[in-house]
């Protein structure tokens, strides 16, 4: 087959496509909706929290946006955004001509905008969108639910299908598709990072599934998996959905650590350091998160020894993850560092998501959680593992693969200052929350005591202005594809290694027809 | 696979597009969306009401399998064809297995359930352990047995329950487990096991005839298999017959049934599937002289899954009827 | 270089020794303040211990961070391309590894050790001296007594702020949304043990000075303990995600001492005492209607209007409920419409207040049914059910 360009043209191209790099790109527009529109939603939540009162929404209206937009960012605005880099980049990186299973990639993207219009269109429905929580605990989403929630139980279920099918994909590729040389030890982070996510994803989402069927049995059939009166445990449904929701944590940061991981060396022209350790980190990592759920509910009442137990085991994370922090810093040490957007927005990362596990380690202490607990210190917390973890690096990504996907370079001034406000705008939202949570403020509410009234205002002003750098963003990346200086250099970037870089530039609509010979 | 060369690789056939995807993609969906409509007419709508939700259940549904039904038949053309490169059959593989694994993980939830209820909340809801050392004055006279045929509710009686009445949940009139030796010829689930058991035997049969390139004995043992398989379903159904018209068992039986007819229930809805899945390669082998001792994929995967599927029974035998 | 280096760590600390002098400003408050950014020792034993532990685990990320970032910030000021560095090929280093491995275990070592200490405290329950339930309702919470005689004080903890202020057309007050009908009363220096469960959904019983959160859950009891050791009002509020109201659902607990503490209690025995006696006696219909009327605008007003015409709630007046059936109405009354604002009264009103409010409204705004409920009534109406 050669590099000759799509089959059809038009909707249809898209809508039939097999081809990796479409999917890619499908996937990676999708998120960036998504995104927008769980933005959108946060940007609500901080207009309503700008002062005390009620100004502009119900509390009902608010529980349902706070909770849309804890959904719609982790499943349909992070989650995508990965696999579509993965699809983007995984066959170019280890010289593979398309995915594993090109029909089922199709399939696995095309489920998601349903599923998401069906999430969306539950706002207009009687009853009115979710309301319980991303976290969605039972009785809250059960009994009291309202009637939408059978619709939000099977999209869920659409979204693991997605997820299921399409890590199966990139598990079937990377194992199977390395070309001739690219042995596992050679293989990019950003695919190792990506291979061990997959495997997350298997396990957990049936998980998920498995726990939104229990509640639909409860809500319409009467079992009593989450009622006392039955026999069964409203607590029952937190361990199922941490089991499920922890791992879920790693699967949104891990594909960002392969980003990082692949960005930091090149800008600082030498090679990672210690890719073995950082190999092994990324799998204790993932065989940890297994095994910790339960410090998302040390108030729940459980046996010290519990506590105990899964105290221990959180605070072992710190050990892996320093090891991949450690790492980045000595790569760029003695490098010959230069600072273009994907630099800038990588070093964001390390810093930023740094402080977030800091504040993970103080999380992960139980006693002090007993303070913490479903405070805004938690959201800070994972706020900067996830904005400053997954947003940042994908943003990053973005910036230093964009010239590879369209040929075309993206304006250097304009991502700077992408960064930079976003910089300021996100620690201007959420450092102030850690005072917040440390002050006593409870997470989704619509109103607040007086007291917290300053900081409240700072953190909306602050996300106003991280929101408005994101118009940058858009408008940088779409300047760039319809106007951006053309360039054809197969090596965008001076120290860039790796074999998607030696394919040329443009990436062609099939690249590695024959695979490449590794040494 | 390092270790392949060049030429392999070359064969590799990526479909040029296809619109396989988007009509499952579609389908599914709205078949869902009719599924969770019906659901809520049951629940929350007014019986009175005309409603359209089956009428897009069904339909979509047929769509869906009609759809499905191609994109497995144009697989299995291609392949035929000879376009499928080894390395693809083994991407095959890979997916197959992959799949099977998230399959262990979604019963494990359920397993992990029974567990959690029988050996923390169950006793814990009775006042034992640490945990539970007060719910004596949520629940006073409730004591924890499984299977369990008093429910909390029961024991405290549904108006005096402190918490708000979310509605009935009574225990059951008997349960399933093990009624002793004198009575174990009735016992159903021991017969199901044994079909079960055999039929992964048999299934591993018909693979070593296939493997032999012996079509008839694999027909055969396939075919045995299949039999097997739907007897299985059967005796289910006799068994929920009884345990609905006699035991006075339900799936709102308070948590034994909850979990009874869930892990029974899916396990049950995976026969069904495995066995459609068996059959349907039986007729290919059978009527269309499909599979070759080295190519035989669609037989490999069916039959996987069904060894699978005979595990969560030995499982469910184990955990659900006799422990 | 060296002197570049020494001032770019001493550009990265003064940030973080800025931040740290703000912190401890609120360290020293009990009650949440205005740019409170640290967290409050409380008036606990635990609460001190459990800021200690706080304050040493951020000096520690302060540290670390301050190396971490201090090696990268330094690389990323001097290995820099534009000051013409070169890159070195150095990639791995076992001995490096294992070291950078190694260290953070052993801080956290260092760490568990006073937090496995602190939580063992916690989870110690010898020597309660009183035992409290809290039930939390949506959206509310219910506090009862404990008594070995059976004496047990019961009621209901509602939020006092109203909607005017909420809604912004009047001034908000200083304990806007911290402010309850009733507060729990806790004696000075005794252990209490707080039995806390839920009714509905899943709520959290969280007071930040007396160290407390607790998970309520339905059916199931969780026990957790405070030793307050000052008279104050502390104030918190439900903490984990209850519907609609979950902002709306307050704590107000008022420490005092001892003696002050027993004649409230007694004078609450003595109030439930006199509602046990009025339960057989038999009321005439203008006591019921008085009694009534004050019931009526404290509970109902708010969804059925002054003159029971009605608003979040149906019309009272010429209500075919009203004026029907009087265990219709009494139904009404005790277990509310599920999923509407009419909630169940049954748990938050007393029998007598109960009967009363049910007369009231059958007798008021023109409904004329002339009828009176008993006290006895609404019970055997509950027993039987
Ligand atoms: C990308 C997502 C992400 C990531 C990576 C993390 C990482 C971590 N998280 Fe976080 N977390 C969330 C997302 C994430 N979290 C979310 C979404 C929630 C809230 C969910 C909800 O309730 O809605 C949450 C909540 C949460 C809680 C529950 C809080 C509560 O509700 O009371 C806890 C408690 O232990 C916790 C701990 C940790 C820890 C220990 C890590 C560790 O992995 C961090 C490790 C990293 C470091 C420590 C920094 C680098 C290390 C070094 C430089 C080495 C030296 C350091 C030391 C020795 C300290 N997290
Ligand atoms: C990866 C996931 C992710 C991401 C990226 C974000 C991004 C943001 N989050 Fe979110 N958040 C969560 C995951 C995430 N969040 C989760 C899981 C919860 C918990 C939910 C729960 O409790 O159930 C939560 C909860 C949460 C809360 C607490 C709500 C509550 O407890 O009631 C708040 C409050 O400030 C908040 C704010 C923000 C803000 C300001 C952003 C910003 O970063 C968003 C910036 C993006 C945009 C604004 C869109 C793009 C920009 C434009 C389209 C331009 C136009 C905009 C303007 C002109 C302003 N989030
Ligand atoms: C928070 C709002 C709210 C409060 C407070 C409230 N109600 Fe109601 N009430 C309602 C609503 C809403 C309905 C309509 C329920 C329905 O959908 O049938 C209702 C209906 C009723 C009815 C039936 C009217 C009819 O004809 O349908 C009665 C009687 C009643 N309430 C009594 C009371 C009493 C007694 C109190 C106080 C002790 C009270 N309510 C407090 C909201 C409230
Ligand atoms: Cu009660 Cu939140
Ligand atoms: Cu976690």
């Amino acid at each position: 087959m050669g590099a000759h360009g799509p089959a059809t043209q038009g909707l249809m191209r898209w809508v039939t496509t097999t081809n990796h790099k479409d999917i890619g790109t499908m996937y990676l527009w999708f998120s960036f909706a998504m995104f927008i529109m769980g933005g959108a939603f946060a940007m609500i939540i901080r207009a309503e929290l700008f002062q005390p009162g009620l100004q502009i929404v119900e509390p009902e209206f608010f529980n349902q946006m706070t909770t849309m937009h804890g959904l719609v960012m982790v499943f349909g605005a992070i989650m995508p955004s990965f696999v579509g880099l993965a699809n983007w980049m995984i066959p170019m990186m280890i010289g593979a001509p398309d995915m594993a299973l090109p029909r089922m990639n199709n399939l696995s993207f095309w489920i998601l905008p349903p599923t998401f219009l069906l999430l969306a269109s539950t706002l207009f429905m009687e009853g009115g969108a979710p309301n319980f929580g991303w976290t969605f605990y039972a009785p809250l989403s059960t009994t009291y639910a309202p009637d939408t929630v059978t619709f939000f139980i099977f999209g869920v279920h659409l979204m693991g299908l997605s997820s299921i099918m399409g890590s199966i994909n990139i598990i079937a590729t990377v194992v199977n598709l390395r070309a001739p040389g690219m042995t596992y030890m050679k293989m990019p982070m950003f695919v190792w990072t990506w291979l061990i996510t997959a495997f997350l994803l298997i396990a957990v989402m049936p998980v998920l599934a498995g726990l939104v069927t229990m509640m639909l049995m409860d809500i319409h059939f009467g079992t009593s998996f989450f009622s006392a009166a039955g026999g069964g445990d409203p607590v029952l449904f937190q361990h199922v959905f941490w089991f499920f929701g922890h791992p879920e944590v790693y699967i949104i940061i891990l594909p960002a650590f392969g980003v990082v991981s692949q960005i930091i060396p090149t800008f600082a022209r030498k090679p990672l350091f210690g890719y073995d350790s950082m190999v092994y980190a990324t799998a204790s990592i993932a065989f940890l998160s297994f095994i910790v759920w339960a410090h998302h509910m040390y108030t729940v009442g459980m046996p010290v020894a519990g506590e105990l137990f899964f105290m221990y085991a959180t605070m072992l994370i710190a050990v892996p993850t320093g090891v991949k922090v450690f790492n980045w810093i000595t790569t760029m040490w003695k490098g010959s560092m230069t600072f273009e957007t994907p630099m800038l927005f990588s070093i964001g990362f390390v810093f930023l998501f740094t402080i977030g596990g800091f504040t993970g380690v103080m999380l992960s202490l139980a006693p002090v959680d007993f303070q913490y607990h479903d405070s805004y210190f938690v959201v800070a917390h994972f706020h900067y593992v996830m904005v400053a973890g997954a947003v940042f690096s994908m943003s990053a990504a973005v910036y230093y693969w964009l010239p590879k996907w369209c040929g075309k370079m993206y304006n250097e001034s304009m991502g700077k200052a992408h960064f930079w406000i976003s910089f300021v705008g996100f620690n201007l939202t959420f450092f102030p929350q850690h005072f917040l949570g440390l002050a006593g403020m409870p997470r989704r509410i619509p109103d607040y005591a007086l007291q917290f009234t300053d900081f409240n205002t700072m953190s909306s002003i602050g996300a106003f202005i991280y929101g408005s750098s994101q118009i940058l963003f858009l408008f940088n990346v779409v300047r760039t594809i319809v106007a951006g200086k053309p360039t054809s250099e197969e090596k965008t970037w001076e120290g860039a290694e790796g074999l998607e870089w030696t394919v040329p530039t443009p990436a062609p609509y099939h690249t590695f027809s024959t695979p490449p010979e590794v040494k | 696979m390092s270790g392949q060369s060049n030429s392999d690789y070359e064969a590799y056939y990526v479909p040029e597009k296809s619109y396989l995807a988007i009509f499952v993609s579609l389908t599914l969906f709205t078949t869902l969306v009719g599924a969770a409509k019906i659901l809520n007419d049951m629940t929350f709508g007014d019986p009175a009401q005309e409603t359209n939700s089956w009428f897009i259940f069904t339909i979509a549904l047929v769509l869906l399998l009609c759809s499905m039904f191609v994109w497995f038949r144009t697989t299995i053309v291609e392949n035929r064809a000879g376009m499928n490169s080894r390395q693809l059959k083994h991407s095959y593989n890979i997916g197959m297995q992959w799949f099977i694994f998230s399959e262990v993980m979604f019963f494990a939830v359920f397993f992990g359930a029974l567990w959690y209820v029988r050996n923390l909340s169950g006793p814990w809801l009775a006042g034992e352990g640490e945990a539970g050392r007060l719910n004596d004055i949520l629940w006073p006279g409730f004591t924890y047995n499984w299977p369990m045929m008093e429910t909390p509710q029961d024991a405290v009686g549904i108006s005096n329950q402190v918490i708000a009445n979310n509605g009935e949940m009574t225990g059951p009139a008997r349960n399933m487990s093990f009624p002793g030796w004198s009575n174990i010829l009735h016992w159903l689930p021991l017969w199901n096991t044994i079909i079960l058991m055999s039929s992964s035997v048999t299934a591993h049969i018909a693979h070593l005839r296939l493997l032999a390139g012996n079509r008839k004995g694999q027909n055969l043992w396939l075919g045995i298999t299949v039999a097997l398989g739907f007897i299985f379903v059967y005796v289910q159904y006799v068994e929920y017959h009884e345990a609905f018209y006699e035991y006075g068992l339900f799936v709102s039986s308070g948590i034994y049934g909850s979990t009874f007819f869930m892990l029974t229930g899916f396990h049950g809805f995976h026969v069904c599937l495995g066995a459609f899945m068996l059959l349907v390669q039986w007729l290919r082998s059978a009527r269309s002289e499909h599979f070759t001792p080295e190519d035989h994929f669609g037989f490999e995967a069916s039959s996987w899954y069904w060894h699978f599927v005979d595990v969560v029974w030995v499982g469910l035998f184990l955990f659900v009827y006799i422990i | 270089m060296h002197s570049q280096a020494r001032r770019l760590f001493k550009l990265a600390l003064s940030p973080v020794l800025l931040l740290l002098g703000l912190l401890s400003t609120g360290a020293l408050a009990e009650e949440a303040q205005r740019w409170q950014m640290n967290l409050s020792p409380g008036v606990t034993e635990v609460g001190a211990e459990i800021y200690e532990l706080h304050m040493i685990v951020i000096w520690i990320c302060v540290v670390i961070g301050v190396v971490v970032f201090g090696a990268m910030f330094y690389s990323v000021f001097t290995h820099r391309k534009s000051k013409g560095a070169k890159p070195a090929d150095f990639h791995e280093s076992t001995a490096v590894e294992i070291a950078w491995t190694v260290v953070p275990f052993i801080i956290l070592i260092v760490m568990a050790f006073p937090a496995t200490k602190t939580l063992l405290e916690v989870y110690n329950f010898e020597d309660t001296e009183l035992d409290i339930l809290v039930t939390g309702y949506q959206w509310k919470w219910k506090y009862e007594y404990i008594d070995e005689n059976g004496e047990n004080v019961a009621f209901f903890s509602n939020l006092r702020t109203g909607k005017t202020e909420i809604y912004n057309e009047d001034g908000k007050g200083e304990h806007y949304l911290r402010e309850v009908d009733e507060p729990l009363v806790l004696p000075v220096n005794t252990k209490v043990r707080f039995l806390v469960t839920a009714n509905d959904v899943i709520h959290s019983w969280w007071v930040p000075s007396l160290a407390v959160k607790k998970d309520a859950i339905p059916g199931f009891i969780n026990e957790t303990w405070s030793k307050p050791l000052k008279t104050g009002v502390y104030r918190g509020q439900c903490a984990e995600l209850c519907g609609r109201d979950h902002g709306y659902m307050p704590i107000v607990v008022h420490v005092v001492e001892q003696d002050e503490y027993d004649s409230w209690l007694a004078g609450k025995k003595v109030k439930a005492a006199k509602i046990k006696s009025l339960m057989d006696k038999q009321f005439t219909l203008d006591e019921q209607m008085v009694a009534g009327k004050t019931v009526y605008n404290q509970y109902c007003v708010a969804c059925h209007g002054v003159n029971g015409e009605g608003g979040i709630g149906n019309a009272i007046a010429g209500s075919s409920i009203a004026t029907g059936d009087i265990y219709g109405h009494i139904d009404m009354g005790v277990n509310g419409v599920p999923g509407t604002a009419m909630q169940a009264f049954g748990a938050q009103l007393n029998d007598v207040d109960m009967a009363a409010v049910l007369t009231f409204q059958r007798n008021a705004f023109g409904n004329n049914m002339g009828d009176i409920i008993q006290p006895i009534d609404v019970y055997n109406f509950k027993q039987g059910q």
